[in-house]
C-alpha cells in the first residue's frame, strides 16, 4: 500500500523540491499552502504523515498539530513531522508539546528526511 | 620675701600659752591641796611676799614662751605644711586647666622628692594624652577619608542609593536618587514628595514590595549567604521600570551580627535602557530565521539536480528556484540595512526572580481583581527565573482576566516545574495558568496570545507573545482530559546562578551626596466645628508611648514618643515626632526587651516636661489617634498639672474603631488587626514604628466605617463609645 504524505508549506520554493522527492521516494503527495489548508487536508485526504512548516499564513504549524491531536476519531493520530526555520529550542519543546511526533530545523539535507519519514511510517506501520 | 604670718601658727603658739598658764595653775592646785590649812596659809602669804611688784616678769616670760612658739611654728609651716598646698595648687593647675606647668620642688628635701615624682608623672600623663590625641586625630582622618570616599563614591554611581531605616524611612541619599525621583513622580510636586530625609520610601515603592525583598534577605542571612541581597523590577506611579537591588544594613553590635537595622536601596530606571542591544538581537533573530528558510529552499533544490533522472524541465525549475532565493536573500540583507530594525520593539532586561515569589505576585494581583478561587498548585520551589517580571505579571493577569469575563471558569491556579522535555532539564521551566471550564478553540487562544493587553481601560500595548518572545520562551495551549483540566503554558527560562550585576559606571563628578531637611507641612486653620467634619478631610496626629510600665498613678513614666501625621487621607510618614524621654527614674529591666531601650540611651535625653510642650505644638490643630489610646492619654493626663500642657484634643482609639468594625472579631490587637488589613508591620515596638502601623490601620479603618454610616469625627467618637460600654460591660 502506497503511503500518503501532506506537504503544508507556504514557500512554493520548497514544495518544488519536497513533492518531486517524495514522489520520487513512491509515496502519494498532497499539498497545502496555508495552515487551514493543512486542516482540511487531513480531514479529506487522511494522510498517513504530515510534513508541517511551522511559519504559514492563516494558521501555524503550532495550531495545526494541536486541531489535528484535538480530533476525536483516527484523524488525531496522523504522523507529524514538523519542519521549521524556527531552530530555538523553545519552539522545539512547544512543538513536541503540542504533539508533533519529530521536529526537523530548517536547512535539513534531503537524505536525513527521506530517512525520517521512513522510519516514521515504518513505526505506523 | 617677709613670710606672711600664719593665722594657725599664731593660734597654735597661744593655745600653747594657755595651756603652760593651766599646766602650772593645776600644779599650784594639787600641791596646795596636800597641805594642812595653817601650812597652805603660810605658803601663800609667803608667795606673795616674794612675787609682789614682781609678776611683770612672769607675763614676760610667758609672752616670750609665745613668741618662740610662733617662730618655731611658722618656721615648721614654711617648711613643711606650705610646700605641700603649694604642689597641691601646682597639681589642680594640670587637673584643671590646659596650662602645662611643672610643680616647683620646694620645703624639705622630701618635699622635694614627692614633687619630682609628681612631676614625673604628670609628664607621662602628659604623654599619654598626647599619644591619644593623636590616636584619635589618625583615627578621624580616617572616617573622615572613608566617609568622602563613601560620598564620591555615592554622588558618582550612576545608581541611585537609598539607605533606609526598618521603618521604611530615608536616612540617606544621593544625588542620582534624587534625581530620579523627579523623573518618577507625576505629579506637580516634582518628585521632592518623593524623596527626603525622614520621608518614607513606601511613597516611592509598595510597602509589600520592600517587605518581600526583606524577608528574601533575611532567608538568605539564615542560610549563610554571604551577600544577603535581593532584586526587584517595579514600575512607579508615572509608569517608569525601576530596577531595585537591596542590600541589608546591620548592627556592629557585637551578640547579633545577623540583626537588620535597615536597607540600602540601588535604583536603577531602566524604562529607556538596552533599547539598541535588544533591536540587534531581534534583528539577528529574523536574520537566522529568514535565512535558515531559504538555506532549506536551496540545500532541498540542490540535493533534486543531484539526480541523473531528472528532465530538463525539471531541471530548470530547480535552477529557478535557486536564482530566486539566491535574490531573495541579499534583498532581505538589503531590508535589514535600511532600517527595518527602527521600529523593532524593545527588550527588557531579565531579572533572576525566585518562581515561588513571582507565582505569589501573580496571586496577589489576580486575586485582587478576579472574585473566583485562585490558588497554587504544585510550585518548585527550588527554581529561580530568568524573567521580566513587570511584563510577565501583566500577561498573566491579562489572561486570567479574559478567562474569568469571556470563559466563565470555576478557578485558576498556577503551577510552576522544571520543563522535563529532553534538552531542556535545568535550563527552562513550565509556568502554568490552569482552569476548569469551557472548551477553547485555537483561534480564541490565537488572538488572545496576539491581542494588546488591555483591560479595563489600561494595560500595554504588548501582546503575550510579545512577552513570551522577549523572554525567549514559548506558549501554548494544553489540555489535560483526565483532570478536566486546561492550561496556558508559558515555557521560560531558569537563572544562571553564576550571574552578576552590571558593575555600575562611573562618571566624573565634584559633587557630594546631598541631605536634605523639609519643612512640617502646614495645616491651615479650621473654621468648622470638627464633630461635624468628615473623618476623611481631618488631619490626624497618630501617635504611640513607650513607657516603664502600664501605672501611671504609681509611678511610671513615658519614655519614648513616636508620632506621624495624616492629612487628606494621606499617611505623611516623613513627618514624625520621635522622641527618647528621660524619665527620672529606672526602667524596670522586665520591660526592657518589650520596647528595647536601655537606661543609658534614655540618659540626657530631654525629660517628659520638656518633651509635652513640642509634642502638643506638633499636634496642634488635629485629632489624636492612638491604638488603646486610654492608655496614652493617662500618661499625659497626669502630666498636665505639672507641665501645664492640656492635650484637649478629640481622641480616636483604633482599638475601639476595630470593634465598630468588627465586632465579631476576638482580637483588636495592634497586630491582629494589621494582619486582618494586610499592614505590613516592620519595626513594630518601638514608638516610631506602632504609631506608623496605628496610622495606615487607621487608614484602612476609614472606609470601612464610612460603610457603616460613620462618616464624621462625631459619629465615629459616639460609635466608638458605645463600644466601649459594650465591652465594659462584660
Amino acid at each position: 500500500m502506497t503511503h500518503k504524505i501532506l506537504i503544508a508549506d507556504d514557500e512554493p520554493n520548497i514544495l518544488i523540491s519536497l513533492e518531486f522527492l517524495m514522489k520520487r521516494e513512491g509515496y502519494e503527495v498532497v499539498l497545502a499552502r496555508d495552515g487551514q489548508e493543512a486542516i482540511d487536508a487531513v480531514v479529506r485526504e487522511r494522510p498517513d504523515l504530515v510534513l508541517l512548516d511551522v511559519m504559514m499564513p492563516i494558521k501555524t504549524g503550532f495550531e495545526v498539530c494541536f486541531e489535528v491531536r484535538a480530533h476525536n476519531d483516527q484523524i488525531c493520530n496522523t504522523r507529524i513531522l514538523m519542519l521549521t526555520a524556527k531552530g530555538r529550542d523553545t519552539d522545539v519543546a512547544k512543538g513536541l508539546a503540542l504533539g508533533a511526533n519529530a521536529y526537523m530545523t530548517k536547512p535539513f539535507s534531503t537524505k536525513d528526511l527521506v530517512t525520517k519519514v521512513k522510519g516514521m511510517l515504518e513505526a505506523t506501520a | 620675701m617677709k613670710p606672711r604670718l600664719e593665722r594657725g601658727v599664731l593660734w597654735g603658739a597661744l593655745a600653747l600659752g594657755l595651756s603652760v598658764l593651766v599646766l602650772m595653775g593645776l600644779a599650784a592646785a594639787l600641791v596646795g591641796s596636800t597641805l594642812e590649812a595653817t601650812e597652805r596659809d603660810r605658803w601663800a602669804s609667803w608667795w606673795g611676799e616674794v612675787m609682789a611688784g614682781r609678776w611683770p616678769l612672769l607675763a614676760l616670760l610667758w609672752l616670750g614662751l609665745v613668741a618662740a612658739a610662733v617662730a618655731v611654728g611658722q618656721r615648721l609651716w614654711q617648711h613643711y605644711v606650705q610646700p605641700l598646698s603649694h604642689m597641691v595648687d601646682g597639681v589642680d593647675m594640670w587637673l584643671n586647666t590646659d596650662v602645662i606647668k611643672p610643680v616647683v620642688p620646694v620645703g624639705a628635701p622630701e618635699h622635694r622628692a614627692l614633687a619630682d615624682r609628681i612631676n614625673q608623672l604628670l609628664a607621662q600623663r602628659e604623654r599619654l594624652r598626647q599619644d591619644m590625641d593623636e590616636r584619635v586625630d589618625q583615627i578621624s582622618q580616617g572616617i573622615e577619608q572613608e566617609r568622602s570616599r563613601l560620598a564620591a563614591l555615592m554622588s558618582e554611581l550612576t545608581q541611585s542609593v537609598v539607605v533606609c531605616n526598618l521603618d521604611g524611612r530615608i536616612l540617606l541619599y544621593n544625588n542620582q536618587a534624587r534625581l530620579q525621583s523627579r523623573a518618577l513622580s507625576g505629579s506637580v510636586g516634582g518628585g521632592v514628595e518623593l524623596m527626603g530625609l525622614d520621608r518614607s520610601i513606601y511613597g516611592v515603592f509598595e510597602r509589600k514590595l520592600v517587605a518581600h525583598a526583606l524577608e528574601n534577605i533575611q532567608e538568605r542571612i539564615r542560610r549563610g549567604a554571604a551577600s544577603p541581597s535581593a532584586q526587584f523590577v517595579t514600575t512607579t506611579a508615572a509608569g517608569q521600570l525601576l530596577r531595585v537591588q537591596m542590600a541589608p544594613v546591620r548592627g556592629v553590635g557585637s551578640d547579633a551580627p545577623a540583626a537588620l537595622t535597615g536597607f540600602v536601596l540601588m535604583m536603577e530606571n531602566i524604562t529607556r535602557e538596552f533599547q539598541s542591544e535588544s533591536a540587534r538581537d531581534q534583528v539577528l533573530n529574523s536574520l537566522t530565521e529568514g535565512t535558515r528558510s531559504a538555506l532549506a529552499n536551496m540545500q532541498a533544490a540542490l540535493d533534486m539536480l543531484d539526480y541523473p533522472d531528472l528532465d530538463a524541465a525539471m531541471r530548470s525549475r530547480f535552477l529557478a528556484v535557486l536564482g530566486d532565493e539566491t535574490r531573495r536573500m541579499s534583498q532581505r540583507l538589503v531590508d535589514l540595512e535600511t532600517g527595518a530594525a527602527a521600529d523593532l520593539k524593545t527588550r527588557w532586561p531579565m531579572e533572576d526572580m525566585l518562581g515561588a515569589d513571582l507565582l505569589n505576585a501573580a496571586l496577589r494581583q489576580m486575586q485582587s481583581q478576579h472574585a473566583v478561587p485562585i490558588s497554587l498548585a504544585e510550585v518548585d520551589a527550588a527554581l529561580w527565573l530568568k524573567v521580566e517580571s513587570f511584563s510577565l505579571l501583566q500577561a498573566i493577569s491579562y489572561l486570567s482576566g479574559r478567562l474569568v469575563d469571556e470563559f466563565d471558569v470555576k478557578f485558576l491556579q498556577l503551577r510552576l516545574a522544571p520543563a522535563t522535555l529532553p534538552g531542556h532539564e535545568g535550563r527552562k521551566a513550565h509556568l502554568d495558568l490552569i482552569w476548569s471550564g469551557q472548551a477553547m478553540s485555537t483561534e480564541t487562544v490565537m488572538s488572545w496570545e496576539l491581542d494588546a493587553m488591555r483591560q479595563g481601560g489600561d494595560g500595554s500595548l504588548l501582546s503575550v507573545r510579545d512577552v513570551v518572545e522577549r523572554h525567549g520562551g514559548a506558549f501554548w495551549f494544553e489540555r489535560e482530559r483526565t483532570r478536566h483540566q486546561a492550561f496556558f503554558r508559558f515555557l521560560l527560562p531558569l537563572a544562571n546562578p553564576q550571574e552578576q550585576l552590571l558593575a555600575a559606571d562611573w562618571v566624573r563628578n565634584e559633587s557630594r551626596p546631598e541631605f536634605y531637611d523639609f519643612d512640617l507641612f502646614q495645616t491651615n486653620a479650621q473654621s468648622r466645628e470638627l464633630d461635624d467634619r468628615l473623618l476623611t478631610e481631618l488631619t490626624y496626629t497618630v501617635f504611640d508611648t513607650e513607657t516603664t510600665g502600664l501605672n501611671p498613678s504609681q509611678g511610671d513614666e513615658i519614655i519614648q514618643m513616636g508620632a506621624t501625621r495624616i492629612v487628606n487621607g494621606k499617611l505623611l510618614s516623613q513627618e514624625c515626632f520621635e522622641q527618647l524621654i528621660d524619665p527620672q527614674r529606672s526602667i524596670p529591666v522586665a520591660t526592657i526587651p518589650i520596647h528595647g531601650i536601655e537606661p543609658h540611651m534614655v540618659a540626657g535625653k530631654p525629660t517628659i516636661a520638656q518633651v509635652l510642650p513640642s509634642f502638643h505644638a506638633f499636634a496642634q490643630d488635629t485629632v489624636l489617634v492612638a491604638h488603646n489610646a486610654a492608655f496614652d492619654m493617662r500618661f499625659l493626663q497626669l502630666k498636665e498639672k505639672s507641665t501645664g500642657v492640656v492635650f484637649d484634643q478629640p481622641v480616636l482609639d483604633t482599638l475601639l474603631l476595630s470593634a465598630v468594625v468588627h465586632p465579631k472579631q476576638e482580637s483588636h490587637r495592634l497586630e491582629a488587626i494589621a494582619e486582618r488589613f494586610n499592614v505590613t508591620v516592620l519595626g513594630r515596638h518601638t514608638a516610631m514604628g506602632d504609631a506608623m502601623v496605628t496610622a495606615e490601620v487607621f487608614l484602612k479603618l476609614i472606609p470601612l466605617l464610612a460603610e457603616k454610616g460613620i462618616r464624621t469625627l462625631g459619629q465615629a467618637r459616639a460609635a466608638a463609645q458605645t463600644t466601649y460600654y459594650a465591652r465594659l460591660k462584660y
